[in-house]
């Protein structure tokens, strides 16, 4: 910085609103260390399901996949990114909620419309399908 | 050499001659007239030597104010680009009856209908509503700068990126035929073969990028950087409103992204996400274009409905009525406006109960509207009342929008729909509300902010003008649509066989006559302004007696927007000052801060047209090349440390004395 003016703090705040201490910490070894030990045994139970044939279900198998995918999201966000309640005043956990809502909205609603779509416009049985003109 | 067909094929991908519609008239004119103004503009920039002022001061400038000016120009250009096929629609349909096939050929036809909906959309209202929102928002927050300057720049060179891309396709190749939301399987590579639809597809994700960026940038703004005392609930009614513009903008436009990208994928790759056969399923794009796509009307109204409060709240210089509900209804409106999205497509073939809900959903969300409309009401009521030029917009949306409304809740529900999709009234119907609602607000946006922006009032003889005739305008050309609508004549249409159908189109070409004259009166009115600009200027920086803190400021501001960062007691902040006789502060100034300015934005935007056009004509090098510079330049940029000045205390007191000046010669 070639200038160095006086009221520097004073100024940086006022345009930036760029904090320099801001309350979202970023985190210290051991919760990163935490949160990669989870992530890798969140990762390592799926593959160990698939290629050790577990269970005898490959439904079931892959319902637990999702499931452990899910619970590894959770871990990321409140290892890596930091997410809790109190930072940046509730905004971030705000701004998660209303991603989760939305999120939820566009794959139900996406579900929910193409079920009755199917449902309705595909009356035909495959042999029907197969002997159309 | 050049007979090698391989190598040609290497070096132009699929680009040839043969694309380049010299053997079509009306564009060939169109071409020779863009060349004579280009060539007279170039030849005005080098005449008086703006060369260097345009690139230091404008194009690599990151301040939001002027970030805001031009994508009000971008949205001005491409607004005279749109209504220009907008008006050829008119004319051919208004003339081909009874055999004549009219002057446009279908395949023609059918580019003009799909550019006009698309450069409408993303390239007028989009960049207009995002140009007001970065202009006046840190005004009216009390900041200096938007909170990510460069990012600003940059979103502003995407979307101007995205508008070239979309331009090019007038001249070189052809544009989609397809609608202005591109459906499969008619937009699948194989029912469109040709580079119209990549066109769509490249220019609107180019485009998307500085939307959704400038989307974030906008919330971390509002959110992060609100003068002191500016709580949410003191916040001005036009940020209100764009924050919550601003999350739907980045919370559905990764939804067309996706939805995009899965289209590109399908055409390029030859995946089955939206084809008839392979388990495609075309309607999932339906679907899915369509949860976007909603929103997107709100993103583009809500603003407007800020602006409209602002410009009530002014010129009858009462405090607005109701402002918590008036926030409550942005919010409520911005979470409903998710749960609408199947009153798009009733007719796909939903059951009774998805079909029931969304209408349903769709006549809830008129209530928040509703009370969005009684509480200007309730604020002209015994206000003193300035008809001023934004007044009368407001008033004429008032009107006008209630008709859009209320066509719009007959369409909400299934059984009514089923008759009236894709008729004309559906078309009235988005345009009522589109024109009435987001096009006024603009015009009263732009006239009520343009003394902020370059210190001095419109013209507002040629201001009352543009208002009568876009007015009488619409309803010359909307209300015959209803009429056709109603009886059954369905949208997208280039020749009839009813000849009793004729007088309708007449008429309707006649309003666009008229809208013509409105956007002339327009430009007159810039053109006038500017050679009055002595007469109108504005010295105090508020010439409206208005209520919020961009009016507290210098017109023009100065680049630091406030000397000193002004602190909030009351919702009408600037009214507040003024009742309790704020002075100036005189004195005592500091360095100021400021972000510098930096190139980078305009070179990613022109390498991104270059990689866009390599991927459309399948022109692989120069899509690798530019892509991979467009990389290298992104992280380059990153070890720019060179960001930052100080404006000098001495420079700022200087500004703030000839503020002092002018304001003293007022008196």
């Amino acid at each position: 910085m070639s200038m160095h003016a006086p009221s520097h703090e004073d100024a940086f705040e006022a345009h930036h609103g760029h904090s320099h201490g801001h309350d979202a910490g970023h985190g210290t070894l051991k919760s990163y260390i935490t949160g990669f030990v989870l992530s890798v045994i969140l990762t390592a139970i799926p593959f160990w399901l698939v290629m050790a044939d577990v269970l005898d279900s490959p439904v079931l198998t892959a319902v637990i996949i999702m499931a452990l995918g899910a619970v590894q999201i959770v871990v990321h966000m409140i290892f890596f990114l930091h997410m809790n309640t109190r930072s940046e005043g509730g905004w971030t956990m705000m701004a998660l909620i209303f991603t989760i809502v939305l999120v939820a909205i566009t794959l139900s609603g996406s579900l929910w419309v193409m079920h009755h779509l199917d449902v309705n416009m595909m009356p035909m049985s495959p042999e029907m399908m197969r002997n159309m003109p | 050499m050049f007979s090698d067909p391989d190598l040609l094929k290497f070096i132009f991908g699929r680009l040839t001659l043969e694309a380049i519609p010299y053997h079509e008239p009306i564009l060939v004119a169109t071409f020779a007239a863009v060349v004579i103004g280009g060539i007279a503009l170039l030849g005005l920039i080098t005449y008086y030597r703006f060369w260097g002022a345009l690139w230091r001061d404008w194009l690599t400038s990151v301040d939001h104010k002027k970030i805001g000016i031009m994508y009000v120009i971008l949205a001005l250009v491409m607004l005279l680009r749109g209504f220009a096929d907008a008006i050829m629609m008119r004319l051919q349909q208004a003339i081909a009856f009874g055999g004549s096939e009219g002057y446009l050929p279908p395949h023609h036809y059918d580019q003009i209908f799909t550019a006009h909906g698309v450069i409408m959309i993303f390239f007028m209202a989009m960049p207009f509503v995002t140009g007001l929102m970065n202009f006046v928002v840190p005004l009216q927050i009390g900041a200096r700068d938007v909170s990510f300057p460069f990012l600003n720049n940059f979103s502003f060179w995407m979307t101007t990126a995205g508008a070239i891309i979309i331009m090019l396709s007038l001249f070189v190749g052809e544009f989609a035929r397809t609608g202005w939301l591109a459906y499969p399987p008619l937009s699948g590579a194989d029912y469109s073969p040709g580079v119209g639809v990549d066109y769509y597809i490249w220019g609107l994700q180019v485009a998307g990028i500085g939307t959704t960026l400038s989307g974030i940038n906008l919330i971390a703004t509002i959110v992060k950087m609100r003068a002191p005392g500016m709580t949410m609930m003191k916040m001005p009614v036009f940020t209100w409103t764009s924050l919550c513009t601003n999350v739907l903008i980045v919370a559905t436009f990764p939804v067309l992204t996706a939805t995009l990208a899965l289209l590109t994928l399908d055409r390029y790759a030859g995946t089955n996400f939206f084809t008839n056969d392979l388990g495609g399923d075309p309607m999932m794009y339906v679907n899915l274009i369509w949860i976007w796509g909603h929103p997107e009307v709100y993103i583009l109204v809500l603003p407007a409905f800020g602006i409209f409060s602002e410009v009530v709240a002014t010129f009858c210089g009462k405090r607005l009525f109701g402002y918590a509900s008036m926030v409550y209804a942005t919010v409520v409106i911005t979470i409903l406006s998710y749960i609408v999205w199947l009153h798009h497509f009733f007719t796909m073939g939903s059951g009774a109960s998805v079909n029931a809900f969304f209408g349903i959903t769709t006549m809830i969300i008129s209530i928040p509207t509703g009370a969005k409309m009684f509480n200007w009401l309730f604020t002209m009521y015994r206000g003193r009342i300035r008809y001023e030029v934004p007044m009368l917009w407001t008033v004429g949306f008032m009107v006008t929008f209630v008709i859009g409304g209320m066509t719009g809740v007959l369409l909400a529900v299934p059984p009514a729909d089923f008759v009236l999709h894709n008729s004309l009234f559906l078309i009235a119907h988005f345009h009522n509300v589109i024109i009435g609602g987001v096009v006024f607000g603009l015009m009263a946006g732009v006239y009520y902010w343009f003394p902020k922006a370059f210190g001095f009032r419109l013209d507002p003889f040629w201001g009352k003008m543009s208002f009568w005739f876009w007015l009488s305008g619409f309803y010359f050309a909307f209300m015959p649509l209803y009429v056709l609508g109603l009886m059954g004549v369905t949208r997208r249409v280039s020749q009839f066989e009813d000849p009793s159908l004729q007088i309708w189109f007449v008429i309707a070409a006649f309003g666009a006559f008229l809208i013509a004259l409105g956007i002339l009166s327009l430009l007159v009115q810039f053109v006038v302004s500017f050679i009055r600009r002595e007469e109108l200027r504005d010295t105090t920086g508020d010439p409206w007696d208005a209520r919020t803190l961009e009016w507290s400021t210098a017109s023009p501001p100065p680049d630091y927007n406030f000397a000193f960062t002004p602190v909030v007691h009351d919702q009408d902040s600037w009214w507040d000052m003024k009742k309790r006789g704020h002075s100036r502060p005189l004195a005592g100034f500091k360095p100021i801060h400021m972000p510098k300015n930096t190139g980078t934005g305009v070179i990613l935007g022109a390498l991104s047209v270059a990689f866009a056009f390599g991927m459309i004509w399948y022109i692989w090098w120069l899509a690798c090349l530019s892509f991979a510079a467009m990389v290298a330049i992104a992280i380059g940029h990153t070890f720019n440390y060179d960001r930052d000045f100080y404006i000098p205390a001495d420079v700022v007191t200087a500004t703030e004395g000839k503020r002092t000046e002018m304001l003293a010669s007022e008196v």
